[in-house]
């Protein structure tokens, strides 16, 4: 029974691919504007997932967005292979970016990526290493918390 | 299902399904249904694609016949700029409105005057603006549906300014009732209009505001008629003819030209629906924040492209651009006056009084839990698809089809490449039976089995 309530999704992201950048949370849009998801929940998860999506495309290898849904709680998790965060506090400041030049001729890498995911979900929790990647886990409620 | 008014019908006598309509329809909101199209109202935006689509003239717009005129005492007209682009260029808006009093209208106005004194109402309000940016443009109706449907989050964003022709109709019906003794009623306020969605504005405006206007006519419809009226007119003096436009309003019939006049650095003008739809979802997810006001024309070019107008869309374009150009030149402004304007902006009398109201595109079930499943069934179905989006099944792309199956407005034997599958499934089924016959049917049963083992390897 809860399992037929759940719908996931799994999302490749290519580092440097700023062509398709956009896609993934294109297609999260859709799918939640078919279930009938609140517009405003929808563009919170819009921004978060965009965000989300850019970092890997500015800074990993590559990256997998995974969504995971149920009539409660949207999670978005993030896991990418890259250079890693060295300074997690920092990064999470608004206005501070580690984008080249190129990267803000773009219009990219204005230094709200981090505090924007922050901003828009109900939960963030983020990890890095050094020299191996990031992952981060986003959840936005669909009903408020304490209401079932 | 009519909750909504169109502009926009089809002719079913005249419809032959052949499909142009279901592939330019921007929203996905026609379907081929029994060889004729279908509008499905919720996803409609009115925009006209269709009509300039359809090979059969099978799509008609609903404007209003001449005729009307007679219902009332005293009748204005109130041509959209981009009426002035259909004529040479030494045909200039003084002589037009001349031409339309010749074709019967008691009075003609000049809605490009009215569309300056907006130019400065939005300046204003872009001044004294605090919340979300972009703000868009709410001068093409269709931008502004769009909007209600596919991005209902964004209806925060639309400029809350009354639109130049339901302020001029207004003015008009309370000025010339008091001059002339009439009830407001008596007096009919025409727009003559370069496109259908227009006519919703006037029928069903989106914000639930009271219009003025009385109806709309196309200019494809009165450009015969005003051709031959304006022959009958006194061309008087061009430099006469110059000095009477306002160079604030008269920019608001192309892409670019409302924003060419206003004293802002970020504007970007944005026409053609599916540039509107990349540039509403960057939008969306957060990017453009820097940008002030998108002013965007579902039509190519702005109105001057719109699905009722005559002349070519280029040259109609190039005769406004020239024409801003020489009033730059010459420094004609002959705009209202900037303080009686700044007063009315003050006393409010340019905001409208209604919001606009999303109405977003029904869900696949009103309950989430429901909906979860139907839109994992509607993946599962696109996933046995061809994804060609033949269009055949009348549906524009497979995974419109997947949907409509999961609304329960297809049937997946709607797919051709669905009916060699049964075809298959029924000839095994059929050999099952022979074979319980006896063994006529031995042999043949052994080969939808063989079949499968071939596909596997």
């Amino acid at each position: 029974m809860a399992s037929s309530n759940n719908l996931s999704h799994t999302f490749g992201i290519k580092g440097g691919d700023f062509g398709k950048a956009g896609c993934v949370s294109l297609e999260i849009k859709e799918i939640l504007r078919d279930l009938g998801v609140d517009p405003a929940i929808i563009r919170r998860v819009a921004i978060a997932a965009y965000e989300a999506e850019m970092n890997v495309v500015m800074y990993a290898e590559k990256g997998e967005v995974v969504l995971r849904l149920n009539p409660k709680t949207i999670r978005i998790t993030l896991e990418d292979q890259g250079p890693g965060i060295e300074d997690i506090e920092m990064a999470m400041q608004e206005g501070y970016s580690t984008a080249t030049d190129q990267m803000r001729e773009m219009g990219f890498g204005a230094g709200m990526g981090l505090p924007n995911i922050k901003k828009n979900a109900d939960r963030f929790d983020l990890k890095s290493e050094v020299g191996k990647g990031t992952s981060y886990n986003i959840v936005i409620h669909l009903i408020p918390e304490g209401e079932t | 299902m009519s909750q909504y008014y169109h502009s926009i019908r089809i002719d079913t006598d005249k419809c032959d399904g052949r499909m142009k309509c279901l592939r330019s329809c921007p929203t996905q909101a026609i379907r081929i249904r029994d060889n004729k199209a279908v509008i499905l109202e919720e996803k409609c935006i009115d925009c006209g694609e269709c009509i300039t689509a359809c090979p059969n003239g099978a799509i008609v717009a609903l404007t209003d016949p001449f005729g009307e005129l007679s219902k009332f005492k005293h009748t204005v007209a109130i041509p959209s700029p981009a009426l002035y682009a259909q004529f040479g260029r030494s045909i200039l808006p003084d002589r037009i409105l001349a031409g339309l009093k010749k074709l019967g209208f008691d009075d003609a106005y000049d809605l490009a005057l009215t569309c300056g004194d907006t130019s400065l109402a939005i300046e204003h309000f872009l001044e004294e603006y605090k919340g979300p940016r972009p703000l868009i443009s709410n001068a093409c109706p269709s931008v502004v549906r769009l909007i209600q449907v596919k991005y209902p989050q964004l209806v925060d964003h639309i400029i809350p300014i009354t639109l130049p022709k339901r302020l001029t109709a207004r003015e008009i019906k309370e000025k010339k009732s008091k001059e002339l003794g009439l009830k407001l009623e008596e007096i009919g306020t025409f727009y003559i209009t370069p496109c259908p969605v227009k006519m919703i504005a006037i029928r069903q405006p989106s914000a639930g505001e009271e219009c003025y206007l009385d109806g709309a006519i196309s200019i494809a419809d009165i450009y015969g008629p005003l051709l031959s009226a304006l022959e009958n007119v006194d061309p008087g003096s061009y430099r006469k003819g110059l000095e009477s436009i306002c160079i604030l309003g008269i920019g608001w019939a192309v892409a670019g030209g409302m924003h060419r006049t206003l004293k802002l650095e970020n504007v970007l003008d944005v026409y053609g629906i599916s540039e509107i739809i990349n540039t509403f979802d960057d939008i969306e997810r957060g990017k453009l924040r820097n940008i002030d006001l998108v002013v965007a024309y579902s039509c190519p070019q702005g109105c001057v492209g719109g699905s009722l107008t005559v002349e070519n869309r280029y040259i109609s374009y190039n005769k406004i651009l020239r024409l801003l150009e020489t009033l730059e030149r010459e420094n004609i402004e002959a705009c209202g006056d900037k303080r009686e304007i700044d007063d009315k902006y003050r006393q409010k009398q340019f905001h409208m009084q209604h919001k606009y109201e999303p109405r977003p595109i029904q869900a696949l079930d009103g309950d989430l839990g429901e909906a979860i499943k139907k839109r994992k069934k509607k993946e599962k179905i696109y996933e046995s698809l061809p994804k060609i989006d033949c269009g055949v099944c009348g549906a524009p792309t497979c995974m419109a089809f997947a949907e409509d199956v999961v609304r329960g407005e297809a049937q997946p034997s709607d797919c051709i490449f669905n009916v060699p599958k049964k075809f298959r499934e029924l000839t095994g089924e059929l050999s099952r039976l022979l074979d319980g016959f006896g063994s006529i049917g031995g042999e043949q049963q052994r080969e939808p089995g063989n079949r499968k083992k071939r596909k596997k390897s």
